[in-house]
C-alpha cells in the first residue's frame, strides 16, 4: 500500500512539471537556421533510438525481476554462456551504431564549413565580456551584461531575460552568410548561441571559425560555456538579426559615434561632468571586481578606496587602465572604453569614497588619455 | 573463529598490533583495505558537503549563500575530492581486501609499499584542503583545470594543488604496481588467468590503465608548474605555447581515468548479480574481453571531450566513431548481466538492489553517452547540464552504487556482523529515488541550454533546479543513514556465518567471517576444481 502511494507521489512529482512546462524548457531548441534544425533532427533521431533501447533493456529487466524471483521448488538454471547469441547481439549493436554514424557524418560535414562569409565578425572573449569587431566596416564594440547587481542579489525583481541581456547586442543582417572568427584575449571562453547551433571555444592564440545564415529577424540569446573565472556565469551573448537596411543604419550609427567621441575628447571638461560620467562607467565595468564601495575583494581584486595609486599616483593609474596588469584579472581598457570614459572613470575613483580628501584629488582630462595613446604610438 | 584463538596461542606476533601503531605501521592487506575504505567514506561526506553548498546556491535564481568565487572553489574541489578521494580510494580498498582473498594469497605482494601508498593519500588531501585557509582561496578552475585559467590566471594556491595531484598520482601508481604484482605472481595453484574472479580481472586491467595514464597527469601538472614558476610557455599563447595542448594531455589521462572509475564497479556488480541469481555469471569470457576492449579503446577517444576546440573534421569524425565503438563492449556487459538473471532464482537483499539499480541507471548514463558521442549534436550538448547529468549517472548510480553494493555484500565478511536488512533497504530506496530526482532533471535543463559551472542561471531553468536541489539534499541525508547502518552492524550486528549469502561462490566465502588476520598462509589447491567467481 505504502509503496504504491510512494510510487504515485513520485510519478506525480516527475510528471507534473512536464504538463505545465513547454517542450522548449526540457528539450533542445529546434534552432533558427537550416543547420541548427538539421542538428536538432539528428538529436531527436538518436534520442528516440536511445529511448527505444533503454525501454527494451529496462523493460526486460523488470520482467526478469518479476518472473524469476526465488520460488520454492524451482531450481535456477546453470547455463553460463551462449556464443551464438552473444555474437548476434554484438553484431546487432554494431549495426545500430553504423545506422547512427551515417546521418551524424553527413550533418557534421555540413556544419563544418569555413568558407568566407558576406560579413566577417571577429569575436574576442575577455574576462567577462565579448568584443565584436566587424572586419569589413572597422567597427568594434564590447558587449556587457546588463542585469543589475541588485537583481542578482535579489533586491530588485528579476526580468524574463535575467542574466541573458546585454548593453550592446551583436547585430547581424538576415539572408547573409555571416562568418564568426572566434578567439580570446585571456583565458578560454566559448561562444554559444543555441539557436544557431554554434558553440566554438574562444582560445587565446587560436582563431576558430563558425558561421550562420538567418532567415527571420529576431533576438537570439546564449551564454559563455567554458569556465573562464569568477564571472563565467555573467557573460551572456545576445544576437539581433535585422533587415539589411537596418543593419546598414546600425553600422553608420556606430561610425558616427566614433567621430563624435573624437570631438568630445578635445572639449574642456568640468570635474562634476567627469565624475557623473565616471560613476556610470564604473558601475558598468568595474563593480564586478572592485565593488560598489571601492573595497574590492582582496587579495584577488584590490581595493580602490584608500589605494595609494588611486589617491596619489595619477600616472600609474592611467597606465594600469591603458595596459592592464600582467598576471592579474585587470585587463587593458584602452580599446573597450573611449578616452572620455577612461578619463571620467579615473576621475571618479580619485574623487569617490573619500579618496579626494586623503589624496591629491587631481582630475584626468580626456585629452591626457589621448596624449598617452599618441605618445605610445 | 576457533582457528583464530588457537592461532593466538601458537604464535603471538601474528595478531594485529595494539593502538594507533596498528594502523600507522600496518602492512596487513585487510587493515590497509579498511583504512582506504574509511578514508573514502570520510571524503564522501566532505565532497558531499561541497555538493550541498553547490545545490543550495542553485536552489533559486539569484545569489543565495556563497559568492561566485567560493562557488567555483566548491565546484572544483567537489570534483577533485569525489574522483581522487572517494571513488578511486574506495576501489583500492576493495582491491586490498578482496584480491588476496579471492586469489588465495596470504597478502599483497608488496606490503610496505601498500602502507606507503595509503598513508601519502591523507597527506595529499590535507595539502589540497588546506588551500581553503590560504590567501587567494582554494583552486577555482574546475576539476579539469584547463590552462591558462589554471596557470596565468590561477590563485597562488595552484602550486599546492599541483603538489597534491603529484602525491595522489604516486599513491595510485604504487597501488597499481602492488595489485599487478600480486595478481600475476600470487594466485593459488590451479587458478589460471581465465579462471580468476571477475573483480580481480577488472582490477588487473584498471591497474594497467593507472600505470599508463597517471604519469601523463603528472606531466601535465609539471608543465603547469614550469609555466607558473619557471617562465616556460607550454600552455601560454603569449609565449608561443598552446592552450589546447593542455586539453589533449589532460584528456589523454582523463578518459582512461573515467574507466578506472568504472571497471572495478563492473567486477563488483558481476559478483553480486551471480550470487543473488544463484547462477554462474553469463559469458565470463566475453566479460573479460569486453573489459579489455573498453580499456584499449579508452586510449583513442580522448578528444570527444574537445569537439568544440576547433579540431579538423577528420579529427572530429575519428573521435566520434571511436567513441561510438565503446558502446559495443559496454552493451555486451549489460546484456550479460541480464542473461545472468535470466532463469535464475532471484532474491533482493540490499546488495542486489544496488547492483540492479547500477545496471539500470548505468544503462541510462551509457545511452546519454552515445548521444554525446555524436559530434555535431555535441555542439549543443557540450559543457551544459546534459553532460553533468551524463557523468553523474555513470559515477553516482554507477560507480558509487557499486561501491555501496559491494560494501553491503562484503561487510558481513569483513566485520563478521550482519547489517540491518530493513535499514539497508530503506537506504536503498531513499538513495534510488533521490539520485534520480537529482540527476534526471539535469538532462532537461541541459538540453534547454543551461551551461555547467555557473553560480546563477536564467529564469527558465528555475523549476527544475529547485527539484534537483531537493533531490540532492535528500540524497545527501540518505548517505548519513548508510553510515549509521555500517556502524550499527559493526557494534550491534548479528554474527555472520562464513558463507554469508546462500549463492555466493569464490574463495573469500570459504573463510570465516571475519577472516583471521592472516589468511591463506598455505594456498588452497584449485588444480581440480573451478575457481571462477
Amino acid at each position: 500500500m505504502y509503496l504504491k502511494k510512494l510510487i504515485l507521489c513520485l510519478a506525480a512529482l516527475f510528471l507534473a512539471p512536464l504538463s505545465f512546462s513547454a517542450w522548449d524548457d526540457i528539450n533542445m531548441t529546434p534552432g533558427a537556421n537550416a543547420i541548427a534544425q538539421e542538428i536538432f533532427g539528428l538529436h531527436m533521431t538518436i534520442f528516440w533510438i536511445c529511448v527505444a533501447i533503454g525501454t527494451l533493456v529496462l523493460g526486460f529487466m523488470v520482467f526478469l525481476i518479476i518472473k524469476y524471483r526465488k520460488k520454492e521448488g524451482v531450481a535456477p538454471a546453470d547455463f553460463d554462456d551462449n556464443p551464438k547469441l552473444e555474437l548476434t547481439w554484438t553484431i546487432l549493436f554494431a549495426v545500430i551504431l553504423v545506422g547512427m554514424a551515417i546521418p551524424a557524418t553527413t550533418t557534421m560535414i555540413k556544419a563544418y564549413d569555413d568558407e568566407e562569409g558576406d560579413i566577417n565578425i571577429l569575436i574576442t572573449g575577455h574576462q567577462w565580456k565579448w568584443q565584436y569587431e566587424y572586419m569589413e566596416d572597422e567597427v568594434s564594440f564590447f558587449s556587457n551584461l546588463l542585469t543589475s547587481l541588485d537583481a542578482r542579489n535579489n533586491i530588485a525583481p528579476k526580468t524574463e531575460t535575467y542574466l541573458l541581456e546585454v548593453d550592446e547586442p551583436l547585430v547581424i543582417p538576415v539572408n547573409k552568410r555571416v562568418r564568426f572568427l572566434i578567439t580570446a584575449n585571456d583565458v578560454i571562453h566559448s561562444w554559444w548561441v543555441p539557436d544557431f547551433a554554434v558553440k566554438q571555444d574562444a582560445i587565446p592564440g587560436f582563431i576558430n571559425t563558425a558561421w550562420t545564415y538567418i532567415d527571420e529577424p529576431g533576438v537570439y540569446r546564449g551564454q559563455c560555456t567554458e569556465l573562464c573565472g569568477v564571472y563565467h556565469g555573467y557573460m551572456p551573448i545576445v544576437v539581433k538579426a535585422v533587415s539589411d537596411s537596418e543593419y546598414k543604419d546600425f553600422i553608420q550609427e556606430k561610425r558616427d559615434l566614433k567621430i563624435q567621441q573624437a570631438l568630445l575628447t578635445e572639449k574642456l571638461w568640468e570635474t562634476d561632468e567627469l565624475v557623473s560620467i565616471g560613476e556610470e562607467v564604473y558601475l558598468k565595468n568595474c563593480v564586478a571586481c572592485h565593488q560598489v564601495n571601492g573595497a574590492g575583494i582582496p587579495p584577488v581584486f584590490p581595493a580602490l578606496a584608500g589605494s595609494e595609486i588611486v589617491m596619489n599616483d595619477k600616472r600609474r593609474q592611467v597606465e594600469i587602465l591603458m595596459e592592464g596588469v600582467q598576471g592579474a584579472a585587470m585587463q587593458s581598457y584602452a580599446e573597450q572604453l573611449s578616452e572620455v570614459e577612461i578619463a571620467a572613470v579615473i576621475t571618479y575613483t580619485r574623487q569617490a569614497w573619500g579618496n579626494d580628501a586623503m589624496g591629491d584629488g587631481e582630475i584626468v582630462a580626456p585629452k591626457e588619455i589621448l596624449d598617452y595613446k599618441n605618445n605610445k604610438l | 573463529m576457533s582457528a583464530v584463538i588457537e592461532g593466538h596461542h601458537d604464535d603471538h606476533h601474528h595478531g594485529p598490533a595494539k593502538g594507533i601503531t596498528r594502523w600507522l605501521f600496518t602492512t596487513n592487506h585487510k587493515d590497509i583495505g579498511s583504512l582506504y575504505l574509511w578514508f573514502s567514506f570520510i571524503m564522501l561526506f566532505i565532497g558531499g558537503a561541497m555538493a550541498m553548498v553547490i545545490r543550495a546556491e542553485l536552489f533559486e535564481p539569484g545569489s543565495q549563500i556563497v559568492s561566485p568565487e567560493f562557488y567555483n572553489q566548491m565546484v572544483t574541489n567537489h570534483g577533485l575530492i569525489m574522483v581522487f578521494g572517494v571513488i578511486m580510494p574506495a576501489f583500492v580498498g576493495f582491491a586490498n581486501w578482496l584480491v588476496p582473498m579471492q586469489i588465495g594469497a596470504p597478502d599483497m605482494a608488496l606490503p610496505r609499499l601498500n602502507n606507503l601508498s595509503f598513508w601519502i593519500l591523507p597527506a595529499a588531501f590535507g595539502v589540497l584542503i588546506s588551500t581553503f585557509f590560504m590567501e587567494g582561496g582554494a583552486p577555482n578552475f574546475g576539476w579539469t583545470f584547463y590552462a591558462p585559467l589554471s596557470t596565468e590566471y590561477a590563485p597562488p594556491t595552484v602550486t599546492y594543488f599541483i603538489f597534491a595531484v603529484h602525491i595522489m598520482g604516486a599513491s595510485s601508481i604504487m597501488g597499481s604496481i602492488n595489485v599487478i604484482t600480486t595478481i600475476l605472481n600470487m594466485r593459488a595453484p590451479g587458478m589460471t588467468l581465465m579462471k580468476m574472479p571477475l573483480f580481480v580481472w577488472t582490477w588487473l586491467i584498471t591497474a594497467y590503465l593507472l600505470i599508463a595514464v597517471m604519469p601523463v597527469l603528472a606531466g601535465a601538472v609539471t608543465m603547469m608548474l614550469m609555466d607558473i614558476h619557471f617562465g616556460t610557455s607550454f600552455f601560454k599563447a603569449g609565449g608561443g605555447g598552446d592552450p589546447v595542448l593542455f586539453q589533449h594531455v589532460f584528456w589523454f589521462f582523463g578518459h582512461p581515468e573515467v574507466y578506472i572509475m568504472i571497471l572495478p564497479a563492473f567486477g563488483i556488480v558481476s559478483h553480486i548479480i551471480e550470487t543473488f541469481s544463484r547462477k554462474p555469471i553469463f559469458g565470463y569470457d566475453s566479460m573479460v574481453y569486453a573489459i579489455a576492449s573498453i580499456a584499449l579503446l579508452s586510449f583513442v577517444v580522448w578528444a570527444h571531450h574537445m569537439f568544440t576546440v576547433g579540431m579538423p573534421i577528420a579529427g572530429e569524425l575519428f573521435f566520434m566513431y571511436s567513441t561510438m565503438l565503446i558502446a559495443i563492449p559496454t552493451g555486451v556487459k549489460v546484456f550479460n548481466w541480464l542473461s545472468t538473471m535470466f532463469k535464475g532464482s532471484l532474491t533482493f537483499e540490499t546488495p542486489m538492489l544496488f547492483a540492479i539499480a547500477f545496471v539500470a541507471l548505468f544503462t541510462i548514463g551509457g545511452l546519454s553517452g552515445i548521444m554525446l558521442a555524436i559530434a555535431p549534436a555535441d555542439f549543443q550538448y557540450h559543457d551544459t547540464y546534459f553532460v553533468v547529468a551524463h557523468f553523474h549517472y555513470v559515477l553516482v548510480p554507477g560507480a558509487l552504487f557499486s561501491i555501496i553494493a559491494g560494501a553491503y555484500y562484503w561487510l558481513p565478511k569483513w566485520t563478521g556482523y550482519m547489517y540491518d536488512e530493513f535499514l539497508g533497504k530503506t537506504h536503498f530506496w531513499l538513495s534510488f529515488i533521490s539520485v534520480n530526482l537529482t540527476f534526471f532533471p539535469m538532462h532537461f535543463v541541459g538540453l534547454a541550454g543551461m551551461p555547467r559551472r555557473i553560480p546563477d542561471y536564467a529564469m527558465q531553468f528555475a523549476d527544475y533546479n529547485m527539484i534537483v536541489s531537493v533531490g540532492a539534499f535528500l540524497f545527501g541525508l540518505s548517505q548519513l543513514l548508510f553510515l549509521y547502518v555500517v556502524l550499527k552492524a559493526i557494534f550491534y550486528g548479528k554474527k555472520a556465518t562464513g558463507q554469508v549469502w546462500e549463492g555466493a561462490q569464490g574463495l573469500e566465502w570459504t573463510l570465516d567471517s571475519p577472516p583471521a588476520y592472516h589468511t591463506f598462509e598455505t594456498p588452497p589447491n584449485l588444480e581440480a576444481g573451478e575457481a571462477k567467481g
